[in-house]
Formats: structure tokens, C-alpha cells, sequence
């Protein structure tokens, strides 16, 4: 009975590392500048911890083939020195995984988070709430109005609580329901959520970013790639969840700049 | 035996119920005579209605070649002015009021749009929601809290077939709101007793009004309420306009 246990966890363990291994379900093409620094880092993940489980699942059914058989209450083995050693040994070969996935992680991270955006990021500001997202660009002035939350309207649509009468940086901003951008050209995102927290996750770009209840968050990225791709939220935030959805259109500069012409046109 | 009792029993309690529904009928009818018309005008330039960027869902922006606008003031060529509710407010006897037309209301999900934007209907009065996209809605009207009527909020995936529901009490207006398409708005407006709601020609009409003295009100989602008081004759149309004034 004990060498089938073995036998079957050692075979779960090498199934379930075939289509990894074989590379079955792979990302969508990446299309950022940052995101092959993401790829690396999660394959080095992978490859780390993989290897880790399937040495642990192997040792485990090696020891459960040879002891199965051992009579109940008979001592088998100590480790060499006794439980402490088993435990100083365990945490530092854990550590220094974990440590070093970290130190080699800090390129990534940092890439996407610690580096601040060009000064010529063309700065897009998006808006997180049940079950939508909008964007707005702030037009030719380059100002972004003041957001009135007691103004938000979803019947007049407006969505971003924009007083357009008495603020004159809101007047040429911008709102959409589609997220244009120029290829090549570096984002600047500025993140809020209108009720709770969402997150903005495009796959494609490597970029995942949650929204937190009263904070700006920010975030910075360029296209390589021109493109529809599409826009998630990936923080269960309610019944709608599920079509909480937008579209990222990376286009070439002309036809980024006609239709953004186009979209003031419509305001 | 026993059951036999309690079925007869039953029965007998259905047909008392079923008479006295009958009786009630007979009764609306003899209280149809009179009827209110009118136009609506507004006047001045209406405001800008937005195009509506419906690209988060494909399915809802494929249906608009041209992109659907707002509605919240949606006046006609000769300026009359759609989706006002006309209702009478003051001076309905109870009688009257208790009238609840049998025809549904229709509340459909077309184009990603509410048809109508604007719905009157009775206090119980049928109410059918329909979604002909072919996406799911969700439908989620926001009645004042602690008043009578209480909210829901339900999926409507496509394909699936019309419900059924109706409000408890009067309310001018129940906003009502679709969360998987933000731009989605519409009321409905629940009162008791005859009520119209104006085309796009700004024209609207009253049916089976009760001879008597009574206090019109016109209610417009962006332009508010006016009343008029109104006398109406036995088989002779009152007829009534009111005028809106643009912001």
C-alpha cells in the first residue's frame, strides 16, 4: 500500500511539471518595453520552485518506498543533529531561495516602480468603478480639472465629477472609454478608484497594478506594439466583476493624435 | 373525507376572491370617461447631448454606426420636448386612483439603451423587462431609500426571457441604472391614477380621466416639475400644454 502512495505522488508531481516544462499555456506576446525583465523574472521563478517541489515530492516518495514497510513505533533515523539542525538547515536553504529570487527580482521591480517616468510621459489618468474604467487626457493645456466627487454623474456621464463651468483647466480634458495610446511613447498613469478597489491588469503589457480606496497611485509603461489589447480588473469588486472590462488601442502617432481629436470633438 | 372538506373549502375561498376581482372590474370601467391632452415645449436651445462611447462592450457599439447621444433632454423638430411624465397629482378620487391598467409596461434593452428612457406606469401596474442585445444587463433601479418601494438588482443575460415585477408605491422618479454599462440611464416613474408620457413631438394623453377638477404635474428628469390645474368635462377632451424653460 505504501510503495502505491509513493509511486503516485511521484507521478502527480512529474504530470503536473509537464506542461510547464513543455510550455503548453504561454503568455500573450509581450508588448512593453519593460515586460521581458517581468518574463525572465517569472521564469527563474518557475524554473526555482519547480525544481524545489519536485525534489521535495520525490524525496518524500523515495522516504515513504523505503520505510512504508517499518513496523509501527520502530525508530528509523535521527538527522544528523537532532531537530535543531533539521530546522537551522530548512530555513537556511528557504532563505536564501527566497533572497535570492528577491535580489534578483530588485531589477524588475525597480524598472517599473523606482524609476521615475520621462519627462515627456504623456500623462493619462484612469478611473476605477463598478464595473467600468475611464479615462481621461487633459486636452491641449495640459492640466487635469479638479475632480468634484459630488458631481459624478453616470445619467449626465459625467464620470469624472468635472465642474466645466467654473474650472478652466476641465474644459478641453478629455473622457473615454477606450485607452488610446501612441506606440513608443511612454505612460504616465494616474490611478483612482471612485468606490473600491479594482485592479488594472493588461496582460500583454506585463502590467498589473491594483487600485486602492483613497490613494493616487501611479504607474509608468511604453507600447512597443501596435494593437487592440485588452484591459481587466482582477479584484473580485462585485456582482459585475466579471465584465469589468476596457480596451487598450496602441496605435501609430498619427492615428493617435486623429483620434484624440476625434474624441474631443465628441465631448 | 377530511380532505375533501379542505378542498371544497379552497375552492369556495378562490371563487369569493375571483367575484370580487370581477366586481372591482366592472367598476373601473364605469369611471373611463374623460381625457386630458397636451403638448410640452421647451423653450430655448436645448443642450448639447454627448455621442456615448460605448466601446467597453463591442457587441452594444456594433448596434450605433452612428454613436447613440444622451438623453436627458431629447427635444423634437418642432420643439416639443420627450420624456415628460404628466400625472395628476391632486383631486383623483380613490376610486379612480385604484385603477391599475392591465396592459404591461415594456421596459426594453435595445442598442445598450433603455426603450423608453422614461417609463410611466401604476402603483402595481405590470412591468416587463426585456433584453434584446446580445449581452447581458444588469438591471438596477434605485428607489429612495425607506420609502415605499424597495430596490433590486438582477442579470439579464441574452437570450433569457422577459421578467416580470411591478412597484408598490408611488415614486417620482426611480432612477434605474445598468452597472455593467455605466452609460445606461433611464427612470421610471411610478404614480397612481391616469398618467402620459410625451413623445418626441412633446404631445401626451391621459386616458380615462373622471370628470372633476385636478392638479396636473409635469415632471422632466433635468427640468423638473410644474403643475397646472385642470377641469375636465364628460366626453370632452381638456386639453393642457405646459412649457419648459431651457437652462
Amino acid at each position: 500500500m505504501g510503495k502505491i502512495l509513493a509511486v503516485t505522488i511521484i507521478l502527480i508531481a512529474i504530470l503536473s511539471a509537464v506542461p510547464i516544462v513543455m510550455h503548453t499555456w504561454v503568455a500573450p506576446a509581450d508588448v512593453s518595453v519593460h515586460g521581458h525583465l517581468i518574463d525572465e523574472q517569472m521564469a527563474e521563478t518557475m524554473a526555482e520552485a519547480g525544481i524545489a517541489f519536485l525534489a521535495g515530492q520525490i524525496l518524500l516518495g523515495l522516504f515513504i518506498w523505503k520505510f512504508s514497510d517499518v513496523k509501527p513505533g520502530a525508530r528509523i533515523k535521527n538527522f544528523p543533529g537532532g531537530a535543531m539542525g533539521l530546522v537551522i538547515g530548512a530555513f537556511l536553504l528557504v532563505g536564501t531561495e527566497v533572497l535570492a529570487l528577491g535580489v534578483f527580482g530588485v531589477k524588475a521591480w525597480s524598472e517599473v516602480y523606482f524609476q521615475p517616468p520621462a519627462a515627456n510621459a504623456m500623462p493619462i489618468q484612469v478611473q476605477a468603478g463598478q464595473f467600468a474604467f475611464y479615462f481621461r487626457y487633459p486636452g491641449p493645456d495640459g492640466k487635469f480639472g479638479p475632480i468634484h466627487p459630488e458631481l459624478i454623474n453616470e445619467g449626465t456621464q459625467n464620470l469624472f465629477g468635472l465642474d466645466q463651468d467654473h474650472d478652466p483647466a476641465s474644459k478641453d480634458d478629455i473622457v473615454t472609454a477606450e485607452m488610446a495610446i501612441p506606440v513608443n511613447h511612454e505612460v504616465h498613469l494616474l490611478m483612482h478608484t471612485k468606490d473600491l478597489g479594482h485592479s488594472f491588469y493588461v496582460p500583454a503589457l506585463r502590467v498589473q497594478q491594483d487600485f486602492v480606496p483613497g490613494l493616487d497611485v501611479t504607474l509608468h509603461f511604453t507600447a512597443t506594439k501596435v494593437g487592440k489589447y485588452e484591459i481587466v480588473c482582477t479584484q473580485l469588486c462585485g456582482l459585475g466583476h466579471y465584465n469589468m472590462k476596457a480596451y487598450l488601442d496602441v496605435m501609430s502617432q498619427g492615428d493617435f493624435d486623429s483620434w484624440l481629436k476625434q474624441q474631443a470633438a465628441n465631448q | 373525507m377530511k380532505s375533501l372538506y379542505k378542498s371544497a373549502a379552497i375552492l369556495a375561498v378562490l371563487v369569493v376572491v375571483a367575484l370580487g376581482l370581477l366586481s372591482t372590474g366592472v367598476h373601473v370601467n364605469a369611471a373611463a370617461e374623460g381625457r386630458v391632452t397636451g403638448t410640452i415645449k421647451l423653450d430655448g436651445t436645448a443642450p448639447h447631448m454627448r455621442p456615448i462611447d460605448m466601446s467597453k462592450d463591442p457587441t452594444c457599439a456594433k448596434q450605433h454606426p452612428t454613436p447613440a447621444r444622451l438623453e436627458n433632454v431629447v427635444v423634437g423638430p418642432s420643439g416639443g420636448l420627450a420624456n415628460v411624465v404628466v400625472y395628476i397629482s391632486q383631486g383623483l378620487p380613490a376610486s379612480a386612483a385604484a385603477v391599475v391598467p392591465s396592459k404591461p409596461i415594456v421596459w426594453d434593452q435595445k442598442g445598450c439603451m433603455y426603450q423608453p428612457h422614461v417609463a410611466g406606469m401604476d402603483v402595481g401596474q405590470q412591468l416587463q423587462v426585456v433584453n434584446s442585445d446580445p449581452t447581458t444587463h444588469n438591471i438596477h433601479p434605485l428607489p429612495q431609500m425607506g420609502g415605499g418601494n424597495i430596490g433590486w438588482n438582477k442579470s439579464q443575460p441574452q437570450g433569457s426571457p422577459p421578467f416580470k415585477t411591478s412597484w408598490k408605491s408611488e415614486e417620482v422618479a426611480i432612477p434605474v441604472k445598468c452597472n455593467i454599462h455605466p452609460w445606461m440611464h433611464g427612470y421610471m416613474v411610478v404614480v397612481k391614477g391616469p398618467y402620459g408620457v410625451s413623445d418626441s413631438s412633446g404631445s401626451f394623453t391621459l386616458d380615462n380621466v373622471p370628470p372633476g377638477t385636478y392638479t396636473l404635474t409635469a415632471w422632466h428628469e433635468t427640468y423638473g416639475t410644474q403643475t397646472q390645474k385642470v377641469t375636465v368635462a364628460a366626453g370632452k377632451p381638456a386639453t393642457v400644454s405646459f412649457t419648459f424653460k431651457a437652462k
